[in-house]
């Protein structure tokens, strides 16, 4: 009997997994062999690494406000920008997401379940077109300058600026942070929180011993949904910044159009494995200040 | 919640189904997939001609054959060549523009045309038999032509500063000043202003036209593409470049204190978008058919009408009601007085650049994007 | 404390919704203008629905995103139950990894990566097209699958292990087990993942971009394809009336979520009644 039961389990889960461990073989893993591949091949799939070092050493000029021109590695630049305006974004979101979950958390299951379906409408409606809304909302001539007008307030340039770049990606990727961090904190223990006042916690020594520690990996996986798409889009920077921010997802897209596959795959290729650096940084970092220094 | 569930299931159970049937039943119906522009079709809005709709009746009365026409679109011609040339995607007919045919025709992507089968095309005007991308006239078959030139509002601009491509370079405008969003327009721009020929091989040259729209950096509002309807509707900017026949759709729009304006730099580009069949069509005859139908009066006089762009076809030109449609100003913008159409156009027109041109060109486009 | 969230609430809100009022109310201009407002106009709902195209590409979408959540719900609910088995720590870790791919790999990778495969794989075959409906339903469950399993595996390990066993041993096959008594526990996580999966697939541009191909475009590439020319208020009109079913959608499964609860209610009221 007792075998029997063994024997019934030990097959099950593998063919359970099976349908996924196939998918994920085809459709995940080996898709990356074929960036790797195309990376370090030519046009007549020749190995070479000449997509990889252009990536790193092709220089152009840039010229600075002021008028002076210095020379710069252009990729790595882009790169450089990409990252800066996506991690201002993220921690944007991070800023306004936070409390909102935290809010949203501490409310009553109706109005928690009615802020969160009003979080998720946005994502419901087309993302190019709620960028394109944005367009008409931040122009010189838009809805925001209209209203600062009308209340006799001085106008504001936003549109083709780092700012409205900003705007466009904290708003588009604003669910993806709230959401982890509503879900952790919403299964938080309320017994913790009272009895940490009762051990004579303030309100914000309760927020930062207790809270945000249990709310980290909502929080580190809200980062990773917001930093990932963001240092990669390709279409908020041509819209909202005038097409004068070129950050690294408009170049790989660049060279798709210009048929430069391999240069594409290989910038993709450079770019995974940078995040994948970083995520690994994250991932361990937090667990130290997680579990304590030995565990990781 | 279970029941939500459950009827979201079978509903989408439903539409897999549905969609597996019309699936099997296209056995007997033809398919026919075109591949165009977005936008660059009259498709039935605002009580106009519905070309796809009418086509698929047209040839089911003629032929006795039910046909069903798959109608996507791109972007770019580089979006389109990227996706044909990789295998990704497979067309029966397909319009690009003039550089992208002699680049495609070059490449053996497109198939001769049976012009057996497009007795239409004697409605082509005669000055666009030849022309440098088909001088042979094998592969393609007009669809539209026009010619880039300035929109300006006058409200801002002084009437005495538009002159010429040097408006787009004028510091009174700081600020107002809108360029194209892709390599070759962009470049164009400067090109025809420094009087370069735009299809040079020499790097120098194209150094120069980098040099003037770096210079031209500081003065412009950004690079657009589609936005610059929105933006010189509603008088964010004042100057940009564009395609003909779209400054109509911007002045029907325009807001009360903007005054749109337009003029033809001189030189400036001379494009044709052409109808082709790419080598992997499979249904040759049908695609034919398919081009000598929009050649025909109805369909030609609709598509002119819908995308504001020049016609080629005579039967669209000389019609009283296409005549009437449009208007004696818009018609004299978009058909300009010229001695010799297919001269301007040999000289003016974009071709098809070496790979070694093309990769130089990238690269410095990309060094304007990243200042 | 309660004011200052409530305003801050509020403030959160309004970014989160401007935009769609902008799309609401440009929806009725009268022009074709999506900054200057000329005269209040049901001109472009009459538009969208005569409009073949538009209304494919959004019967595409929506098959598409319906398909792919099915899909990845069904493959993701099914592996984490075994990855909840799984004994062997190197095997889970290997999972966990690969799970992890999808969701630290931007679109932009994950697009061009599929991309690549399939037409390398398409010319191999010598397939005149490597893209089609299939090859986007692919990528979509791709990128859908990760949320499911994330969702799906926290449950299965909250839950009481002994319930499918006990259901076993009263005679139940596995398969019976699972729908009597894993199922029901898990099926927050599962309608969790699916409203995920669905909402991503919905709104997902990048990926589609890469992938689309032959007789299949979804709307949000169809909006993109619109480059040359306008984009036209017909798309504010459709993204008006998602914007009301969604809504209508929602306050429905409000209502019948309370009738749910009112009559599990009702039905433990009668229950205890019955005992006592």
């Amino acid at each position: 009997m007792k075998q029997s039961v063994q024997f019934r389990k030990g097959r099950g889960h593998h063919l359970l997994l099976a349908p996924y461990s196939v998918w994920s073989a085809l459709f995940i893993v080996v898709p990356l062999v074929f960036i790797a591949y195309y990376a370090f091949t030519d046009n007549n799939f020749a190995f070479t690494t000449e997509n990889i070092t252009r990536f790193f050493t092709t220089k152009s000029n840039v010229t600075a406000a002021d008028g002076s021109v210095s020379e710069v590695r252009t990729y790595l630049l882009i790169f450089m920008r990409s990252l800066k305006l996506s991690v201002i974004s993220t921690a944007l979101c991070l800023l306004l997401g936070y409390p909102t979950a935290y809010i949203m958390a501490r409310s009553s299951d109706r109005a928690q379940k009615i802020m969160l379906t009003l979080i998720m409408i946005p994502m419901w409606m087309n993302f190019l077109i709620r960028t394109y809304a944005w367009m008409t909302i931040l122009q010189d001539t838009g809805i925001l300058n209209g209203l600062l007008s009308s209340l006799h307030l001085p106008n504001i340039h936003i549109i083709g600026t780092e700012s409205a770049v900003v705007i466009g990606m904290v708003y588009d990727y604003f669910p993806y942070m709230v959401l982890p961090i509503y879900s952790i904190m919403a299964k938080m223990d309320v017994r913790l929180l009272e009895a940490a006042r009762d051990l004579g916690c303030n309100g914000v020594s309760v927020l930062r011993r207790v809270i945000f520690p249990l709310s980290l990996p909502g929080v580190l996986s809200g980062i990773t949904m917001v930093l990932i798409p963001s240092i990669s889009t390709f279409y908020i920077s041509q819209k909202l910044g005038s097409g004068k921010f070129f950050l690294i997802g408009d170049a790989i897209e660049g060279q798709y159009i210009a048929n430069n596959l391999h240069f594409a795959a290989a910038m993709a290729f450079i770019l995974m494995l940078i995040l994948l650096v970083c995520m690994y940084l994250m991932k361990y970092f937090t667990n130290r200040h997680l579990y304590g220094g030995g565990e990781a | 919640m279970k029941k939500i569930v459950t009827a979201v299931l079978a509903a989408a159970l439903m539409l897999t189904l549905a969609f597996a049937l019309t699936g099997c039943g296209a056995s007997e119906t033809l398919t026919l997939n075109v591949y165009n522009w977005g936008e660059y079709i009259s498709d039935g809005s605002e009580d106009s001609f519905d070309t796809i709709a009418e086509f698929e009746a047209w040839y089911e009365e003629t032929y006795g054959q039910k046909v069903n026409v798959n109608y996507d679109t791109y972007t770019s011609n580089e979006d389109m060549y990227a996706k044909l040339s990789a295998g990704a995607v497979s067309y029966d007919v397909i319009i690009p523009s003039d550089y992208m045919i002699a680049r495609m025709a070059q490449e053996d992507m497109l198939l001769p045309l049976n012009f057996d089968n497009i007795p239409n095309y004697k409605n082509i005007d005669s000055t666009f038999h030849g022309l440098y991308y088909d001088p042979d006239d094998t592969y393609s078959v007009p669809y539209t032509y026009g010619i880039v030139g300035i929109i300006y509002d006058a409200n801002v601009v002084d009437e005495a500063d538009a002159t010429g491509w040097d408006l787009m370079w004028n510091e009174k405008y700081s600020g107002s000043i809108l360029q194209f969003n892709n390599a070759r327009d962009a470049f164009g721009t400067a090109m025809y202003k420094l009087n370069i020929d735009v299809n040079t091989t020499d790097h120098a040259e194209w150094d120069r036209a980098y040099e003037a729209l770096m210079e031209q950096r500081p003065l412009r509002y950004g690079l657009v593409m589609d936005e610059i309807f929105n933006m010189m509707e509603a008088g964010e900017a004042a100057v940009g470049a564009y395609y003909a026949g779209d400054y109509f759709t911007m002045v029907d729009d325009q807001a009360e204190d903007v005054d749109l304006q337009f003029y033809y730099p001189d030189p400036t580009n001379y494009f044709v978008d052409a109808m082709c069949i790419p080598s992997c069509c499979e249904h040759k005859e049908l695609a034919e058919i398919f081009i000598n139908y929009m050649l025909s009066e109805e369909p030609a006089i609709a598509n002119a009408e819908y995308t504001y762009y020049a016609s080629p076809n005579t039967a669209v030109v000389s019609s009283p009601v296409y005549i009437e449609d449009m208007g004696e100003d818009v018609l004299e913008v978009l058909y300009p007085p010229m001695d010799d159409f297919s001269a301007l156009y040999n000289l003016y027109a974009y071709r098809n650049l070496d790979q070694a041109t093309l990769d130089y060109l990238n690269t410095l486009w990309e060094n304007v994007k990243i200042n | 404390m309660k004011t200052i969230s409530r305003i801050y609430t509020a403030l959160i809100f309004i970014f989160l919704f401007a935009p769609i009022v902008i799309l609401l109310v440009f929806s009725f201009n009268e022009a074709k203008s999506l900054s200057v407002f000329s005269g209040f106009s049901l001109k472009w709902y009459r538009e969208l629905f005569r409009d073949e195209a538009t209304l494919s590409s959004v019967k595409n979408t929506l098959l598409l995103a319906t398909s792919a959540m099915v899909i990845s719900t069904v493959i993701g609910t099914a592996a984490s139950v075994g990855i909840q088995r799984l004994r062997s720590k190197f095997y889970r870790s290997v999972m966990n990894t690969v799970t992890d791919i999808p969701m630290t790999n931007p679109d932009i990778i994950t697009g061009i990566s599929l991309m690549l495969m399939f037409v390398f794989v398409g010319r191999l075959f010598g397939a005149g097209t490597s893209l089609n409906f299939w090859t986007m339903l692919i990528a979509h469950v791709t990128f859908c699958l990760p949320y499911i399993i994330l969702q799906v595996l926290p449950k299965l390990q909250q839950m009481d292990p002994a319930l499918p066993e006990a259901a076993m041993d009263l005679g139940c096959t596995p398969l019976r087990a699972f729908f009597k008594a894993t199922l029901p526990e898990i099926m927050p996580g599962v309608i969790t993942g699916a409203i995920m999966a669905f909402t991503l697939s919905l709104d997902d541009f990048v990926i589609s971009y890469f992938t689309s191909g032959n007789g299949f475009q979804t709307l949000p590439i169809r909006i993109y394809n619109m480059t040359k020319k306008t984009v036209t208020p017909k798309m504010y009109a459709l993204s008006t009336i998602i914007f009301f079913v969604i809504l209508a959608l929602l306050l429905l499964t409000n209502l019948t979520n309370n009738d749910d609860a009112r009559r599990m209610k009702e039905a433990r009221r009668n229950q205890n009644q019955t005992k006592t």
